[in-house]
């Protein structure tokens, strides 16, 4: 079988839904096996996630985390490399942003803020450059010590929380409120500025961060010399050698970059919601990025529609557990298992298949 | 008998109960990477297990019954790991971190769902569950200054689960080095090509492995939920897996060092709760997190090669082709 015979609208559009669509039956199942109707689940979440201004600012809200996220791995993947450490990224992202946040608290919003996302990049970054340089120079694999590092960021943060960032006279581990010139507007008072009123919601200016992040990632990816050396290191890094490229180089900038990308992840939370560092914000959302960045293909374009998919599934499945007690939120992370098994994982196990079938056909067509 | 060694004595039993899941998650790894698969569904497999002993013992209060549904299941969740990184040459990291998701999302879900009680399993009573066995004579040992203290404390008292774990460690050395089995398990981890030419089955050999890291994993969630506690919690396994990835790359991927790395991260683990709060002298308050940092801390500086090198089997992680030139 000719691998070149299979057209760009089988292997990067049919495939992966079909990949897609799997995870959903298995999960369908999960629900059929506790005794609920699948369809009817469905029907709720859709409704919840998308039939009000409520439940579509919150999806964009949640969709804005994955998008950050996803955007973190598909960087290191182009390299070929697995960040598995977006989450302990994007804890210190949200560090980083609190440190600026508290301590400039003086200076004017226009330098403030830029300032904060700058920490959130910054630090997110700094996370994985000792994994990244261990990888490219020391030869010890990312994923294992990005697991370690994702450890390392949970234990750090709550030491700070509970200790020296601690708010004096709060019990919980959280920090001070930030001022206000450190906090993103909510798309509700945007709008307000404008002249419009839509319901209040977190989705907040992150969110065109997000927007623009995908853009940059494409631009960078597709149509600079460095994306186009980031490929090159991630499709053969022996090749890459005799390009003039140097892999170790590359391996550590595109880390940087992915570990920024999952920093930025707290300007939704941190600087847009929270306005004060908190202890778990990110929730998981470094691992759904694996799984958007997957079923995106790595593509941003492919990772916004992902992630939009999981922000519809965060949000829905919230009304989900609301109005099924019996499907409890986690239900979420089931698809999430799922999607990851069969988009990532078993990503072939249909698409040889599906080619088959479809030279099949197509040789037939030709022949007749 | 000095305070300090009655204290010493206490540290180092606890270290015992918390090392055992890390040991057999560590030797589940040492199987499954030793033939070449990754494994970083060392977590899910033993969460999914401590979910399926807790939900089994409260139906049928019989812990032997518990322990085989856990087996079952981490060994279901491991033929999984295993089509998508043997059958389907797929990514073995990606396939591993879904097996932790699913097992996280899927205990939680189908707990709450069956039992009712936010994602627990009913509490369960003595007779369903894993008790400490006295070993002869621990009782008049006692009175022996030293010595019969660390057997009646340190040796005797332990679930029958916490002597099977010791037990493996002598029994895979053996296997693995003294067996054409384990002969064969550790060539195709490091060269599977010449395997093959050997006539033998690389994708046997590879599902053997994965197989025998299910049914440990299996044992590890057991002992969680059915010796060590009375029932299963939601995220039970809290990370111990990944502890015991790190004690796998401490270890060099070899069984007597295991025991030492999982002793040592559940020793760090056991002064970890007894410090907090107390002031050292001459050191002053040491911050529990700094404790609960040290194994992946110390993993990290291992993998940096500062003290001494980890080398992974060769082929670890290389989806093995016949036709790859």
């Amino acid at each position: 079988m000719n691998a070149n015979a299979v057209p760009v609208w089988l292997s990067a559009g049919v495939v992966p839904l079909v990949n897609v669509a799997v995870a959903f039956l298995a999960a369908g199942l999960v629900v059929a096996l506790i005794g609920e109707s699948p369809l009817e689940a469905l029907g709720i979440m859709l409704r919840g996630a998308l039939g009000s201004q409520y439940g579509l600012g919150y999806t964009l809200y949640y969709a804005t985390s994955f998008i950050f996220t996803g955007l973190a791995v598909a960087v290191a993947f182009h390299a070929g490399h697995f960040n598995i450490g977006g989450e302990g990224q994007a804890l210190m992202g949200g560090l980083g942003a609190a440190l600026v946040a508290l301590g400039l608290p003086f200076l004017p919003w226009p330098v403030l803020l830029p300032l904060c996302v700058l920490g959130a990049i910054g630090a997110g970054a700094l996370w994985v450059f000792i994994p990244a340089y261990l990888q490219a120079y020391r030869g010890s694999h990312v994923v294992i010590t990005t697991i370690m590092f994702n450890f390392l960021a949970g234990t750090l943060l709550v030491y700070l929380l509970v200790g020296p960032l601690k708010m004096t006279g709060s019990m919980a581990p959280e920090t001070a409120k930030f001022v206000p010139a450190a906090t993103l507007p909510l798309m509700s008072q945007m709008a307000a500025w404008a002249g419009l009123t839509i319901t209040r919601t977190p989705v907040n200016l992150s969110f065109v961060f997000a927007m623009l992040a995908a853009l940059s990632v494409w631009v960078l990816i597709w149509r600079t010399r460095l994306g186009y050396a980031i490929r090159t290191v991630g499709a053969n890094p022996d090749a890459a050698v005799y390009a003039g490229i140097s892999p170790r180089r590359i391996t550590v900038i595109a880390l940087l970059i992915s570990g920024g990308l999952a920093g930025l992840m707290a300007t939704n939370e941190i600087l847009g919601v929270q306005g004060r560092l908190i202890n778990e914000f990110t929730a998981g959302a470094g691992f759904v990025g694996i799984a958007v960045a997957l079923m995106g293909r790595g593509h941003p374009f492919g990772i916004v529609l992902a992630a939009l998919l999981f922000g519809v599934l965060y949000q829905g499945g919230a009304e989900l557990a609301f109005d099924k007690p019996r499907i409890t939120r986690e239900m979420i992370i089931v698809i999430q298992g799922f999607v990851i098994l069969f988009a990532g994982a078993l990503e072939m196990m249909f698409a040889d298949k599906l080619a088959s079938l479809y030279t099949r056909i197509a040789g037939r067509a030709a022949a007749a | 008998m000095s305070e300090a060694f009655q204290i010493a004595i206490l540290a180092v039993d606890s270290a015992v109960r918390l090392s055992v899941p890390l040991l057999f998650a560590c030797l589940a790894g040492l199987y499954s990477e030793r033939a070449g698969v990754v494994d970083i569904g060392l977590e899910g497999k033993m969460l999914i297990g401590a979910f399926a002993a807790g939900a089994a013992a409260s139906v049928v209060p019989n812990p032997w019954l518990g322990l085989l549904a856990a087996v079952l299941a981490s060994v279901l969740f491991a033929l999984v790991h295993g089509f998508a990184s043997i059958s389907q040459r797929g990514n073995q990291i990606v396939s591993g971190v879904a097996i932790n998701v699913l097992a996280s999302g899927l205990t939680a879900v189908l707990g709450n769902a069956w039992f009712n009680q936010g994602g627990r399993t009913p509490q369960l009573p003595g007779a369903a569950r894993f008790n400490e066995i006295t070993l002869p004579f621990a009782e008049q040992a006692r009175a022996v200054p030293f010595i019969g203290a660390f057997y009646s404390e340190v040796v005797s008292g332990h679930s029958v689960l916490v002597y099977v774990a010791i037990g493996l460690v002598p029994l895979t050395w053996l296997v693995l080095y003294r067996t054409s089995w384990g002969l064969r398990l550790r060539a195709v981890g490091e060269n599977p090509a010449a395997v093959d030419t050997a006539g033998l089955s690389v994708a046997k050999l590879r599902y053997s492995a994965v197989i025998m890291a299910g049914i440990l994993c299996g044992f590890g969630g057991a002992y969680l939920a059915i010796a060590q506690s009375a029932g299963f919690v939601t995220d039970m396994t809290a990370g111990k897996g990944f502890i015991a990835l790190a004690a796998l790359i401490f270890a060099k991927w070899r069984p007597m060092p295991a025991l030492g790395a999982c002793f040592l991260f559940g020793l760090l683990d056991a002064v970890a709760l007894r410090i907090q709060g107390v002031s050292i002298p001459g050191i002053g308050q040491v911050p529990v997190q700094a404790i609960q940092a040290l194994p992946y801390l110390l993993t990290v500086v291992l993998l940096a090669g500062f003290i001494g090198k980890a080398t992974p089997p060769k082929a670890v992680g290389i989806p093995y082709l016949k036709d790859r030139s």
